[in-house]
């Protein structure tokens, strides 16, 4: 088993690690939307140097790979920390999975920078990005308390099966993602991107009206569907809005704070709904059983354990 | 039933990935036969025969407004600028002439030999823009990158046709030299420390080209009698040609006017 107060501790640094990760996508996003991406021409080094001169767009490039720097250290601690404390191979081996990540990712990241942003590349760095930062946001769901504690299970006996609609809907918000960040580094037009925004929006309207309707009994998937919606209308008035300061920006010689402010937002809120829709159908995984398959209590060291539910699934 | 998502996310990841290497607009530098080469093995233009042509660029209609540079971000070069530092996009010369205008001669000159400069054609880094906005050379001159701020930036030519390149310089480096060996106009350049920052670099395969200045007159001398055409390139404005046929010893002179307002767009 697990210690409880280690347990407590690596989901507290996992915490850590996904806030930083936040903050790199943040950065990440500073500098594309600043055209920065080609402001240090080297790599790894910037300048020849760990320290050049943070002017102009060096600030956002050079920025950028000091944040990722410190997410890169924070991921390797983690990865050896849950080697250490952690009983489940599967989460262990997760935390090798994000250290893979993490470091695939600063590969891409000096493609971009050495072959002067290939569109397929640096759209590849951005989507990773999000892959990466749920990965980290999975690790420290699957370390906390929340998760390890027993807690009855609900049945599902609508159509379509709620994991269905759950990873149909993060897949869909991922790919969304991906046509974005090609979108962003000019690999084709908006129009794939709007046509998926029309998909993923009808999707998690669906996938939070069906959490709202048949587990209106279930504090976690009730909250989620709010999340999902607040979330997903937040994302819509921002891409509104981004792309009225693509348009309006057009017009001056650099860009300008509303076109930086409203798309950098826009962005990580992408990032936000991807993760959040990654954590939704990882919450329904833990607590919703299609009709049909015994309700038994889960205990995440096995799998599931006896001990009946004390909820039905509300249809 | 199990294997249902993990198709579902193959499938979809699949779809993305494929769209994006589908889209076009690539950067990658295409390797093709130089168009316009300057000819190594054919005889020299005939100094007796030679003509000229001469011209003036108009500009129909009023220039638009040029934009302010915000530098606030980059003090070493706002307080270079006396008064505010503009956008080069449209810049009118004296007389309703038009200023930075890339004109050159399109025509057969393979049989002629016809000699590249070896001295480089300069462009300067000064208070944060690129001095002059837009420079022609030939193909396989030298170009000659200078900096004289007081803070780094980095030269980035985005070519079709060329070797992309992207160097840094800092304050009193030495200058950079660099060549285009493909005829491309023009070759846009940036500084992505300082995204105002842009230039144009011409790179055509004869010696017969002229940036027009602030008169927005040209002169392409030592011309081989025959029939061109004059080419008129302006960053914004777009390029207007004219046939020309030049006899020997002869001088034509050229208007070429741009519309204003295609500028607006």
């Amino acid at each position: 088993m697990n210690s409880p107060r280690a347990l407590r501790n690596v989901h507290r640094f996992a915490v850590f690690t996904a806030c930083c990760t936040f903050l790199l996508l943040i950065a990440g996003a500073l500098v594309t939307s600043n055209d920065a991406g080609l402001s240090v021409p080297d790599w790894p080094l910037s300048y020849g140097s760990l320290l050049p001169p943070m002017v102009g767009g060096i600030f956002y490039e050079h920025g950028h790979r000091m944040i990722a720097t410190l997410v890169g250290t924070l991921s390797i601690v983690l990865a050896v920390w849950l080697r250490q404390v952690e009983s489940r191979r599967w989460v262990r081996w997760l935390g090798v999975v994000a250290l893979g990540a993490v470091v695939a990712q600063g590969v891409l990241g000096g493609i971009t920078v050495l072959f002067f942003l290939p569109p397929p590349i640096s759209a590849a760095h951005a989507t990773l990005a999000q892959l990466f930062f749920c990965t980290v946001l999975s690790i420290a769901l699957f370390t906390s308390t929340w998760w390890e504690r027993e807690r009855p299970l609900v049945a599902d006996s609508g159509r379509p099966g709620i994991h269905s609609l759950a990873v149909a809907t993060a897949s869909a918000t991922l790919v969304q993602l991906m046509l974005g960040a090609a979108f962003r580094h000019k690999a084709f037009g908006i129009v794939p991107h709007l046509m998926g925004a029309v998909l993923v929006t009808g999707l998690i309207f669906w996938l939070a009206g069906v959490l709202r309707r048949r587990f209106a009994d279930v504090l976690a998937l009730r909250t989620s569907a709010r999340l999902l919606h607040a979330l997903i209308g937040l994302q819509l008035l921002l891409g509104a809005g981004a792309w009225w300061s693509r348009v309006y920006a057009a017009q001056f010689p650099q860009p300008i704070p509303v076109m930086v402010t409203l798309t950098v937002i826009h962005t990580v809120t992408g990032a936000l709904v991807l993760a959040t829709t990654v954590l939704v159908t990882l919450v329904c995984y833990r607590l919703a059983r299609p009709s049909g398959v015994p309700l038994r209590a889960f205990t995440p060291d096995s799998g599931a354990s006896a001990g009946q539910s004390q909820h039905q699934g509300a249809l | 039933m199990k294997a249902k998502p993990v198709v579902l996310i193959a499938v979809a990841i699949g779809f993305a990935v494929g769209m994006i290497s589908c889209g076009g607009n690539s950067s990658t530098t295409t390797e093709q036969p130089a168009a316009g080469a300057p000819a190594g093995g054919g005889t020299a233009v005939d100094q007796n025969t030679a003509g000229t042509v001469t011209g003036t660029i108009k500009l129909d209609g009023t220039a638009p407004r040029m934009k302010v540079i915000n530098m606030a971000a980059e003090p070493a070069c706002a307080k270079v600028h006396t008064t505010p530092a503009m956008t080069e996009d449209v810049v009118p010369g004296d007389g309703g002439t038009l200023q930075n205008v890339v004109v050159y001669l399109k025509g057969d000159f393979s049989q002629y030999k016809l000699e590249v400069p070896t001295t480089p054609v300069t462009i300067d880094q000064k208070g944060c823009q690129y001095s002059p906005h837009v420079l022609a050379l030939m193909t396989n001159q030298p170009l000659q990158v200078t900096n004289t701020d007081q803070t780094t930036h980095n030269i980035h030519p985005v070519p079709k046709n060329n070797r992309e390149w992207n160097e840094s310089q800092a304050p009193g480096a030495q200058p950079i030299s660099q060549m285009f060996a493909r005829e491309e106009v023009a070759v846009p350049v940036k500084c992505n420390v300082h995204p105002w920052m842009k230039a144009y670099i011409a790179v055509i395969g004869s010696p017969y080209f002229q940036v027009t200045g602030k008169d927005g007159s040209f002169t392409l001398k030592n011309v081989p009698p025959g029939t061109y055409t004059v080419s008129a390139w302006h960053e914004s404005l777009g390029t207007q040609e004219q046939m020309v046929t030049i006899g020997a010893k002869e001088s034509k002179a050229v208007t070429i006017t741009f519309k204003a307002a295609a500028a607006a767009d």
